[in-house]
């Protein structure tokens, strides 16, 4: 029986390539998802070994609002310089320096404009001298205030030589230092994984970087000769008391490293679940190449049957097919895994500038995963055609079965019931609970659910699509070769539909977020000026406070606010806030109704955050800084939370104790009778020596403000695309399939004078009616899921629903051209069909 | 209605190469006259197959020339060869004739769809009134008999008027009353509407209905025999040994 299966699986090489390959595609997602982060694990590991090779040991003060990578930025707490002594002083310390090293210093270069950094931070720092790693490349480091060196990274990137006059951002606004110095670092590196660095004198980087004085970010300790780090370490601990992060730099760069490793758990996390998509449709196509398989070899099955075979070796022959094609696809899956995986990793360091990513390397996880995720899906997905197979009667060997038309009763109400219990668990999801794997459950089942409804809904609405082809002979044709295995026609049509209902649904979200957002800034920003610019690192653009009040001098200017923005602890629970310098001319720029301005103890939030939180007007809170210390705030009023950009809102006497003590936007509100270009171009002149932000018009704000969201529905149309492709195959193997199947009909169509060409015409047919059913569906579903979504979110301001029209008829579109286009080899293949040979065809 | 609705001139068909030669016709020549039901009979391969095959256009010949009225096919290009088919021959195999998609009428009308040309009305009510389906051409081909399929594929092969209908063992895979149906059909087909028929059998039955009767064996004609009956059929594949 092994043998007659693994014969008759090899008479069928084109089979197994294609059904092969869904799987292939989705368990390269898979593995590309593990090699990636491993292979990038391992590129911080080494990063952040080196990074810290130089320090035995490090001091820091416990950051007073934790926050990890993910979440935003640490604000470090200063350490006083008395404290350098005190370390020196332990046992087994040979030398410890102070030293500043903060994440923020933001180099103009010889084009105006701020060096961007997309990931790395851009570091400033108090010159100490050169390590072991570093190496001076021109110049010397700086040793007046009005010096600074960068590495070469920096140099490069800015476009700046050793004597030029440059301009940093740093806590303070711009300033002008002569650069003294370039260094790099051994092995002709130019920095180390694409860190940006700047030093000052240490005088000057505790001024830029930390407005404060006499203090350091940490402490670096060189131990002794033969002094363990660790024991150093404990000593220091018991010298300095609680207060106190005293690491080993084994241990920080593990730390630093793990940081990083959760992030990249979330990038994992965003593959696997596409990965996911790409396999649910893998089994859609499984499923149908192996119902297609058996239906074509029920003979050859029922002579197996009727020479003795039993159900179970029937079953068994199936399976062990299904299961050779899944360990063959997912091995080469791996192997394309690796290679996606090396991809993406290259892309990610050039991305990131300079990052030197380690040798790629295939963990146990990816071989793993993509063994068992890659034959798991293809044997599953084989299972009910090998239980179809098994009940083939002996006697069909005998007759001259026609691929038999069974009643869709059964198929209908099962989809109809899986389809409520999907819509049941998400309804629950969006409705009660709000957890998104009741939702994303509940996406899943209705997908089950809705595949199963295809067949049924196939019948009318193919042959309504059909009709459009209608107008000639292999149009008519194609036509009715769609919907004569309505199984067939759906589930290919279905496998397209996910990728597309999934396009679709995340479209209509994320654009009607868009809208909402939009027609709510519309509503309440009444800003006729707003200066504000775009990320373009690490930390969020920030300008010259001095701007503002110089706003406010120009007339025509009725009022001028700007906003901080930060993370503290309230009563222990971190939170957003907000700061302004004026929150009553704030609401002004916003057209709500007047709040009052704060004192330096008073604080005003949301009614939303009000009813979480039991507080009312007259409440004390315990506002944390992360500079700074604990202070108490009085709610003096609530609004409405719309009306002003923050849910919390703080005085700007706060400021003073954040991490960056810039303010991030400002509101202009203009007086009566004066117009925006008038007063624009004086913002702009005043904000021109601020160059992360611009002053813009009220419009061109708010489109900038939903920008982003353009963005995500880019990226997630990309990711889904690789489901559409999957798709794409399906089409192509049910068509090759069919005219595998068709070979003596297509014979007798050619005998009968059919041409090559409206041959071909009649396989393009069926393939485009197939695709555009199946992005019909998609689009149906999609829009479908995407307002329940929507509807759901009523409650958190997404009002607008957006349909995107002009998208969906390019999906109806796009899937017309994937029909042609997977309609190209079977259609050859069936045009080129030996007429004589094709009519013989047994 | 005379001449020679298709000729075969000194037709050598062979297939593969060196050792592995067959040589299925030998430099075969006939010809078919027009009106006329010609049969064409031989052992299992003895090429009666090929011949036909060669005759429609369906396979190339290795020598020689075959004509269709008076078109050489020999040569024809694979647009022209399906042109040919279409407009000017009509085919009915032994089984699998009909669309499973299309109705009975579908069927019948296809080849002319395929054209691009309607039926004419009156010609089309005397096909489907001989064949006698009146009541069954909204039928798929499931829901058919075989022998009314076979008659469907009589009325096709029919409708668009051809130079010559080919005919494969048209009644081998239908019980006897049903293939005598055919035949008759076919008989009156010739008889009335000057149809030419060429049909590869190899039932001495089948073969009585026709006009004449061509005997070949390994690839040659060795007899012909015209207006046969069953009986004479039987003696002269005794005679030339051609039995099948």
């Amino acid at each position: 029986m092994l043998r007659a299966t693994l014969k008759s699986l090899l008479s069928r090489k084109l089979r197994l390539v294609l059904s092969g390959l869904a799987v292939v595609l989705g368990v390269m997602f898979v593995a590309g998802a593990f090699v990636t982060t491993d292979t990038l694990g391992r590129t911080f590991d080494k990063l952040f070994a080196e990074g810290y090779s130089q320090t035995d040991v490090a001091v820091m003060a416990k950051p007073k609002v934790a926050v990890s990578e993910m979440e935003g930025e640490q604000v470090l707490t200063p350490l006083p310089a008395s404290l350098v002594d005190q370390v020196a002083a332990v046992p087994g310390v040979a030398k410890a320096t102070g030293v500043i090293s903060d994440d923020g210093a933001r180099v103009i270069g010889s084009d105006g404009k701020v060096v961007t950094s997309y990931g790395p931070p851009r570091i400033g720092m108090n010159w100490v001298g050169t390590d072991d790693l570093m190496q001076m490349r021109q110049g010397r480091g700086p040793t007046a205030d009005n010096e600074i060196a960068v590495n070469e990274a920096v140099a490069k990137a800015a476009g700046i030589k050793v004597g030029d006059r440059v301009g940093v951002l740093t806590q303070l606004p711009k300033q002008t230092f002569t650069l003294v110095g370039v260094w790099g670092y051994t092995n002709d590196r130019d920095s180390i994984g694409g860190v940006q660095e700047v030093a000052f004198t240490t005088a000057q980087a505790q001024k830029s970087m930390l407005k404060q004085p006499g203090v350091f970010t940490q402490i670096t300790v060189q131990t002794s000769s033969g002094q363990e780090p660790s024991l150093v370490r404990d000593q220091i601990a018991a010298r300095l008391g609680t207060g106190y992060d005293v690491k080993t730099g084994e241990q920080l760069a593990a730390d630093s490293s793990a940081q990083f490793k959760d992030a990249l758990g979330f990038f994992n996390n965003i593959l696997l679940g596409f990965a996911g998509v790409a396999l649910f449709v893998g089994t859609f196509l499984i499923l149908n190449t192996f119902s297609i398989i058996v239906a074509q070899r029920t003979r050859e099955l029922a002579l197996m049957r009727a020479l003795g075979a039993g159900r179970r070796q029937v079953i068994g022959s199936v399976l062990v097919e299904a299961l050779v094609i899944g360990v063959i696809a997912a091995v080469l899956g791996l192997g394309a895994g690796v290679g996606v995986g090396a991809l993406l990793v290259t892309l990610f360091g050039s991305m990131s500038g300079g990052l030197d990513p380690a040798p790629v390397g295939v963990p146990l996880a990816a071989i793993l995963s993509s063994l068992i995720v890659g034959i798991l899906v293809t044997v599953v997905a084989a299972v009910l055609p090998a239980v179809r197979a098994s009940r083939i009667s002996p006697i069909a060997a005998m007759q001259d079965v026609a691929t038999p038309d069974r009643p869709l009763t059964k198929v209908t109400v099962t989809g109809g019931v899986i389809g409520a219990a999907g819509a049941a668990l998400l309804g629950v999801g969006l409705y009660g609970s709000g957890s998104l794997w009741l939702i994303l459950a509940g996406v899943l089942v209705a997908f089950v659910g809705v595949a199963l409804l295809t067949p049924l809904i196939s019948k009318p609405v193919v042959a309504g699509l059909g009709r459009l082809f209608s107008w000639s002979v292999p149009g008519r044709l194609g036509r009715l070769n769609s919907g004569r295995n309505p199984r067939r026609t759906a589930i290919t049509a279905a496998a397209l539909m996910v990728g597309i209902a999934l396009v679709t649904g995340v479209t209509v979200v994320i654009g009607s977020v868009k809208q909402s957002v939009a027609a709510t800034a519309e509503d309440t920003v009444k800003a006729e000026i707003v200066i504000g610019g775009d990320q373009n690192g690490p930390r969020p653009p920030v300008f010259d406070d001095a701007v503002l009040a110089g706003t406010a001098r120009i007339p025509g200017v009725r009022a001028v606010a700007g906003i901080w923005n930060e993370q503290v602890l309230i009563d222990g629970e971190r939170s957003y806030v907000t700061a302004t310098d004026d929150l009553a001319k704030l609401t002004e720029a916003f057209g709500g109704t007047s709040l009052p301005a704060l004192e330096d103890d008073q604080i005003a939030v949301s009614t939303e955050q009000a009813t979480d939180h039991g507080w009312a007007t007259g409440t004390v809170v315990k506002v944390q800084m992360p500079r700074g210390g604990e202070h108490s705030y009085t709610i003096v009023t609530t609004y409405d939370e719309e009306k002003v950009p923050g849910s919390i809102m703080l005085p700007m006497a706060a400021t003073r104790e954040f991490g960056i003590t810039q303010p991030s936007f400002g509101f202009v509100r203009l007086a009566d009778g004066a117009t925006v270009a008038q007063v624009l171009p004086q913002v702009k002149a005043l904000v021109a020596d601020s160059p992360e932000v611009n002053a813009t018009d009220r419009s061109s704000f708010i489109n900038q403000q939903v920008g982003t969201f353009d963005t995500v529905i880019t990226m997630v149309q990309v990711l889904l695309g690789l489901a559409i492709l999957i798709a794409v195959l399906g089409v192509i193997n049910t068509l090759a399939l069919s005219v595998l199947e068709r070979t003596r009909e297509l014979g007798l169509l050619r005998a009968v004078g059919l041409g090559r060409a409206q041959t071909m015409r009649m396989i393009t047919v069926e393939a485009v009616v197939i695709s555009v059913f199946g992005a019909l569906l998609g689009v149906v579903v999609g829009s479908g899921l995407g307002a329940a979504v929507v509807r759901a979110l009523k409650g958190e301001g997404i009002t607008q629903l957006v349909l995107p029209w002009s998208q969906m008829g390019l999906y109806l579109v796009l899937a017309a051209i994937v029909g042609v286009l997977a309609a190209v080899l079977p259609s050859i293949k069936a045009a080129r069909l030996n007429v004589l040979a094709a009519i013989a065809h047994d | 209605m005379t001449g020679t609705a298709a000729r075969a001139d000194d037709v050598w068909k062979v297939y593969g190469t060196e050792e592995a030669r067959v040589v299925a016709l030998r430099g075969v020549s006939a010809d078919f006259a027009r009106g006329k039901f010609t049969a064409i009979m031989g052992p299992s391969g003895s090429g009666k197959s090929t011949l036909m095959h060669c005759l429609a256009g369906l396979d190339t010949v290795t020598r020689g020339s075959v004509h269709i009225g008076g078109t050489e096919v020999t040569g024809l290009s694979d647009k022209a060869l399906t042109r040919l088919r279409r407009d000017r021959v009509g085919f009915i195999f032994q089984q699998f004739n009909l669309l499973p998609t299309l109705t009975a009428a579908e069927n019948i009308r296809l080849p002319l769809d395929i054209a691009g040309k309607k039926p004419d009305p009156q010609w089309w009510d005397t096909v489907i009134g001989t064949v006698g389906l009146g009541d069954r051409l909204d039928h798929r081909p499931s829901q058919l008999s075989g022998g009314q399929q076979q008659r469907v594929a009589c009325a096709r092969a029919l409708m668009s008027r051809p130079d010559v209908i080919f005919a494969d063992e048209p009644t081998g895979n239908l019980d006897s009353k049903a293939g005598a149906e055919i035949l008759s059909f076919l008989r009156s087909s010739v008889m009335e509407h000057g149809q030419t028929i060429v049909m590869v059998t190899h039932d001495p039955v089948a073969a009585s209905y026709t006009d004449r009767v061509v005997f070949l064996a390994d690839g040659s004609i060795v007899s012909e025999l015209e207006n046969p009956t069953p009986e004479t059929v039987l003696e002269a594949m005794k005679a030339g040994e051609v039995l099948v």
